[in-house]
């Protein structure tokens, strides 16, 4: 059960960059002009990579909790900027929606975060790189796709609903009530993924780090256990994060009296 | 309610009007913008308590803009409007918007029957969906010429003229003071329109309610205001009792626009 790991070295390495060429070639056959995006994110994925590996050697060795908490802090606002780079609205919108994005993100991830690390693994000590990284990683992943579904969905939805949403304000209503359908369906919209994902989740799919824990010489049955944390956390994580996005970003269509704004020229 | 006022104490003048029997609304000096375009510029104007006011004018005069000012749907870039003499802002907004109903051009049904349309108006205030909903469901659907047996269809099958209606009901749910009512009848076939223009009229002879109405349908004004206000490009051109506007207007460019209009009417 403990065979060691098959060695990837640099050379193993440039054959898997082959199967990206697959992705390439069928681009440019099928004129999707993806190829340029396809080299770029390749090599990005490939920097990007390499690079936190040795930061997190870093971090592993020097292992200092304000250095392992600057690095969740900088994870959380990636995933912010990546999460509303493509948002409707364009520029305008995302001066609004920014800071908004990384509360989300950031409550619905750290709440996550505290629970499985003090409760579910304890972790010792509290900001254990080793666990606290990768564990937040998948979370923040996860909680950016909830706040970047969640956002777009909401958006469209109160871009559609003006008539109604106005029909209730002209009735007296609040902000909250006018806008509640709207609000119920972007959260539905942003944890479709994760009900599904729990749905075939070793079915279909066999999770990249139980995987990755198998692959490593893990024994599945621990491997299965720490994804089943995982994807619970994942779920949490998401529901956390889109309820954010919904709660706070719907207050910013509206005036302080209870009218709703222009729309946004996109 | 029985505080309807007598047809003769709407043919007054704004400027005859004391401070003892107010306005309904009073415009001073308002001007609005929309996408960074001005379509309000500089509206002073008084809508008399009780009446049915119609707004009038060529498209993109800013008879909307204007409307929607009333129950602070929108705020004015500047000015001030008042309602029942005290400056509208003073009021608390959701307060406000229950005594002045709205009713848009296009009706936008919520989801589920025509009873769950108007059941949720009370919910909306805080107010537990009271015991008496149902009678007071039976009561505005009569006020609107729609059967009682209305309740159990779905709001959005129903056509466009009893979506107006539903639409209307729902906004006399709050027990209104004023209501206003943004082309109620724009998207009606000219029968259903004439007909929902009764109902309306029957609506404010019953109740004593105030009624704003923008209309581009002149003969819709002339039959059932009892004052009117001509704007065009965001000015008031002329205002007074449409009696008096509709058969003898001051302004020339009034009396081109309904000289217009009646040319026109055959194909209203």
């Amino acid at each position: 059960m403990t065979e060691p790991a098959v060695e990837i070295g640099w050379v193993q390495l440039a054959l898997a960059s082959a199967l990206v060429l697959v992705a390439i070639a069928l681009s440019a056959w099928q004129r999707l002009g993806l190829g340029k995006s396809l080299v770029i994110g390749a090599i990005r994925a490939l920097i990007q990579l390499t690079l936190i590996g040795y930061v997190l050697v870093w971090l592993f060795n020097t292992n200092r909790w304000y250095f392992v908490l600057g690095v969740l802090l900088l994870m959380t606002l990636t995933a912010t900027l990546a999460a509303t780079a493509r948002q409707p609205g364009g520029a305008q919108a995302q001066p609004r929606l920014r800071p908004i994005c990384f509360a989300s993100i950031l409550v619905g991830s750290s709440l996550t975060l505290a629970y499985v690390g003090a409760v579910v693994v304890d972790v010792t000590p509290w900001y254990n790189p080793r666990y606290l990284i990768p564990l937040f990683g998948m979370i923040v992943g996860n909680a950016m796709n909830g706040a970047a579904l969640a956002a777009e969905r909401l958006q469209s939805e109160m871009e559609a609903g003006r008539a109604q949403i106005e029909a209730y304000l002209a009735l007296g209503a609040t902000p909250q009530q006018a806008s509640a359908e709207p609000a119920r369906r972007a959260t539905v919209a942003a944890m479709i993924p994760t009900i599904n994902a729990l749905a075939v989740v070793g079915v279909v799919s066999l999770p990249g780090m139980m995987t990755g824990q198998i692959l490593a010489g893990s024994a599945p049955t621990l491997a299965v256990r720490y994804q089943l944390v995982v994807v619970f956390m994942l779920t949490a994580a998401t529901a956390l994060t889109a309820a954010g996005i919904v709660l706070w970003y719907r207050r910013t269509f509206f005036t302080a009296a209870a009218q709703l704004l222009p729309r946004v020229p996109v | 309610m029985n505080d309807m006022q007598p047809l003769t104490s709407i043919v007054v003048s704004p400027e005859q009007q004391t401070d003892a029997s107010p306005d309904e609304f009073a415009l001073e000096n308002v001007t609005q913008e929309r996408g960074g375009r001005r379509v309000l510029a500089g509206v002073t104007i008084a809508l008399p308590k009780g009446g049915f006011s119609a707004l009038i004018g060529p498209s993109g005069a800013g008879k909307t803009s204007l409307l929607r000012l009333l129950n602070r749907l929108d705020d004015p870039a500047s000015g001030v409007v008042r309602f029942l003499g005290r400056p509208i802002v003073d009021f608390p907004v959701r307060a406000l918007r229950r005594r002045v109903g709205f009713v848009f051009q296009t009706p936008a049904m919520f989801p589920g029957t025509v009873a769950e349309n108007l059941s949720v108006v009370p919910t909306l205030g805080g107010e537990a969906r009271a015991a008496h909903a149902s009678v007071h469901i039976a009561e505005v659907l009569r006020l609107v010429e729609l059967g009682a047996d209305f309740g159990d269809r779905i709001a959005a099958d129903l056509s466009g003229g009893e979506k107006q209606r539903v639409a209307l009901a729902r906004a006399l749910m709050t027990g209104p003071e004023v209501l206003l009512l943004d082309e109620p009848t724009a998207a009606l076939d000219p029968e259903v329109a004439a007909h929902l223009m009764h109902t309306l009229r029957r609506l404010r002879e019953s109740t004593g309610l105030t009624i704003v109405m923008v209309t581009h349908r002149l003969s819709e004004a002339r039959s059932t205001s009892t004052y009117a206000v001509m704007l065009e490009a965001g000015r008031v051109v002329e205002a007074g009792p449409s009696a008096r506007l509709f058969s003898a207007p001051i302004e020339a460019r009034t009396r081109e626009f309904i000289a217009a209009g009646e040319a026109g009417k055959n194909h209203d």
